[in-house]
C-alpha cells in the first residue's frame, strides 16, 4: 500500500469517528469540539488531494472563525439533556426519513456515472503551480458576477443581522471617546507645591 | 557534510531518511525556540526591572541566568490540581491546544531565502489558519475549569482575539497585494526591489514605509492577539484573579505561559518578515543574513516588553472600540488606497 493511501485511511477514520461523536456525544460542548475535529480532518484530506487552498480555507474560516462563535454560544447554553431525550422516539420517524433520503442522494451521486467521470486522479501540476492564484483568477474573471452576487447577499445578511440585534440607542450613560481624548491632565489635576513641615 | 548525509540516506533508504531528516530539522528549529521562550521570560523580568529601577532576578546563577531553568524545574515538580466538576479530558487538552499552534506555525517561517523547513506556496495562509486555532486552547480552558473567573476571562480573551484577527488579516492582505504572493520567501524578496533598494538604502523600500498604517495596525494587533499588556484583559488580576488559567497549576499552567511567549516570538518573526525585510540587510554595503532577522525580532520583542512596562491596562470597551472602530476602518481605507496606488502610474511595485 502506498504511504499516501495509509494517510488517507488514517484521516478518514478520524473524520468518521469525529462525525459520529458529533451526533452521539451527550455534552453539546463536546459535540461542537468533535465537529471542529471533523472539519480539521476534512481539511487535511483536501490537502492530500492537492486542494491546499480549499484545505486552508476551511481551517481558517470554519475552524478559526465560525466554530469559535458557535462554541461560544454552546458554552453559555444551559441544556437539560434529559428534557432533550424525551422527544427522541417522537422525532425518530422524521429523522430516519431525512437520513434515508440523504443516503439515497449520496448513493445516486457516488454510485452513478457522474462520479466515475470525476474519479481519475487530479492532474499533476508543475511544482510552481499556485492553487490560490488559480482560484482567484477564476473568481475574478469567469465567475465574477456570481461572486459579486454572493458578496452582496452576504452584505445584506450582515445588515439584516445587525438590524435584528439592534434594540435602539443605548440607554446607559457613557462618555464619548472623542471627549475623553481631548482631556488634559491640567483640566482635572492641580499640583500643589508645599513647604515641607518641620518639627520645631 | 553532504557525503555524510548521503551515506546516512543510503543506510536508511530514501523514504525513511526523508522522515528522519525532517524530524531532525524540526528539532533544530524547536529546541532553540524553546530556549528563546525560556530566556524571553528572564529578559522580560530583567528589562522591566531596569525600567522600574529594580534589579530583577539575580539569585540563581550569575546575573540570574539560571532563573528560567529553575522556574521550569519548580513547575514540573508541582502537582497539577484538577478542580472537582472540571471536564477532565478537556482540562488537560486545553494547554496543549494553546501551545501546539504556536509551534506548528514555525514550519513555514523562513530564516533566510533557503533556510526554511517547508517552503509551501500559501505559507501566509497556512500561518493565518494555524494561529487562528490557538483561541481554542483559551476557550476550552475557561469552560472546562468550571469556574466563573476562568470562564469570564476566556470569554473576554476569545472575543478580543477574534476581533483583532480581522484587523490582522486585513493588514496581511495589503502585504499580499503589494508583494503579489502568499509565500513568505517571495514576500521578503519583493521588499528588496525599488527605488531606494537600488540606491543602497534597502530599509526604505521595506513594506513598513509604504504600508505604515498597516504596520502599526499589525504590530498593535499582535500585542492584542497575544493577550499582552496593555491588552491583557483576559488576566485582569484586579477583577478576574488571573483569567482563563486561574485553575491551572504546575506544568499545565507553564504550558499556557510557554504558549504566550512562543506566540510573542512568532508575531515578532512575522512582523520582521512582512514589514521589516526579514533577513535583508538595511543598507546595500552589508551582506544579508539570518542575523538581521534575529536582530529585528529582538527589537520587536523589546518593544513588547517596553509597552508592558509603560502603559496601564486598557478598559475592555476601549479595547473593543480600538479593534472594531479604528483598526478595521483604517485597514479598509488603506487597502483601497494601495489598490488604487498599484494600478496608477505612480505605482512603486512594478
Amino acid at each position: 500500500m502506498e504511504f499516501k493511501t495509509l494517510v488517507f485511511y488514517f484521516l478518514s477514520a478520524i473524520l468518521l469517528f469525529a462525525a459520529l461523536r458529533v451526533i452521539t456525544a451527550r455534552n453539546p460542548v463536546h459535540a461542537a469540539l468533535f465537529l471542529i475535529l471533523s472539519f480539521f480532518s476534512a481539511g487535511c484530506i483536501w490537502a492530500l488531494l492537492r486542494a491546499e487552498f480549499l484545505a486552508i480555507a476551511i481551517v481558517l474560516i470554519y475552524v478559526g472563525a465560525v466554530m469559535v462563535l458557535f462554541l461560544f454560544v454552546v458554552m453559555m447554553l444551559n441544556i437539560n439533556v434529559d428534557r432533550l431525550r424525551e422527544g427522541f422516539w417522537r422525532y425518530l420517524p422524521l429523522g430516519a426519513l431525512v437520513g434515508i433520503l440523504m443516503v439515497l442522494e449520496m448513493a445516486f451521486i457516488l454510485g452513478g456515472d457522474y462520479f466515475s467521470k470525476l474519479q481519475p486522479h487530479a492532474p499533476q501540476m508543475a511544482a510552481g503551480y499556485s492553487n490560490a492564484k488559480a482560484v482567484g483568477r477564476l473568481i475574478y474573471t469567469d465567475f465574477v458576477y456570481p461572486f459579486e452576487l454572493a458578496s452582496v447577499v452576504l452584505l445584506v445578511a450582515i445588515v439584516a443581522a445587525i438590524a435584528i440585534a439592534y434594540r435602539g440607542p443605548k440607554k446607559t450613560k457613557y462618555t464619548p471617546p472623542g471627549k475623553q481624548l481631548r482631556v488634559h491632565a491640567d483640566d482635572r489635576l492641580r499640583v500643589l507645591k508645599m513647604q515641607a513641615e518641620k518639627d520645631e | 557534510m553532504n557525503a555524510l548525509l548521503q551515506a546516512l540516506q543510503g543506510f536508511f533508504g530514501a523514504d525513511l531518511w526523508t522522515l528522519i531528516w525532517t524530524v531532525v530539522k524540526i528539532f533544530i528549529i524547536l529546541i532553540p525556540l524553546l530556549l528563546a521562550v525560556a530566556y524571553l521570560t528572564l529578559a522580560e523580568r530583567k528589562i522591566i526591572g531596569w525600567m522600574q529601577v529594580r534589579i530583577g532576578p539575580n539569585r540563581v546563577g550569575w546575573w540570574g541566568i539560571l532563573q528560567p531553568i529553575i522556574d521550569g524545574v519548580k513547575l514540573v515538580l508541582k502537582e497539577v490540581v484538577i478542580p472537582s466538576g472540571a471536564s477532565k479530558g478537556l482540562f488537560l487538552i486545553a494547554p496543549m491546544l494553546a501551545f501546539a499552534p504556536a509551534l506548528a506555525a514555525w514550519a513555514v517561517i523562513p530564516f533566510t531565502d533557503t533556510l526554511v523547513l517547508a517552503n509551501i506556496d500559501a505559507s501566509l495562509l497556512y500561518i493565518m489558519a494555524i494561529t487562528s486555532m490557538g483561541v481554542y486552547g483559551i476557550a476550552i480552558a475557561g469552560w472546562s475549569s468550571n469556574s466563573k473567573y476562568a470562564f469570564l476571562g476566556s470569554l473576554r480573551s476569545v472575543a478580543q482575539i477574534i476581533s483583532y484577527e480581522l484587523a490582522m488579516g486585513f493588514a496581511l492582505m495589503a502585504v499580499v497585494m503589494v508583494s503579489n504572493s502568499l509565500n513568505l520567501v517571495d514576500i521578503v524578496n519583493a521588499q528588496n526591489k525599488g527605488l531606494f533598494a537600488g540606491a543602497g538604502l534597502t530599509f526604505l523600500s521595506w513594506n513598513w514605509l509604504p504600508l505604515l498604517p498597516m504596520f502599526v495596525v499589525y504590530l498593535v494587533s499582535g500585542v492584542a492577539e497575544t493577550n499582552r499588556a496593555p491588552f491583557d484583559m483576559a488576566e485582569g488580576e484586579s477583577e478576574l484573579v488571573a483569567g482563563f488559567h486561574v485553575e491551572y497549576s504546575g506544568m499545565a499552567f507553564a504550558v499556557f505561559f510557554l504558549a504566550e511567549y512562543a506566540n510573542m516570538i512568532l508575531i515578532s518573526a512575522l512582523v520582521s518578515l512582512l514589514f521589516l525585510g526579514g533577513w535583508l540587510s538595511p543598507v546595500g554595503f552589508l551582506p544579508d543574513g539570518i542575523l538581521w532577522l534575529f536582530a529585528k525580532m529582538s527589537c520587536i520583542l523589546l518593544f513588547f516588553l517596553w509597552i508592558r512596562a509603560t502603559f496601564p491596562r486598557y478598559r475592555y470597551d476601549q479595547v473593543m472600540r480600538l479593534g472594531w472602530k479604528v483598526f478595521i476602518p483604517v485597514c479598509l481605507i488603506w487597502i483601497t488606497v494601495v489598490g488604487v496606488w498599484m494600478i496608477s502610474p505612480l505605482s512603486i511595485w512594478k
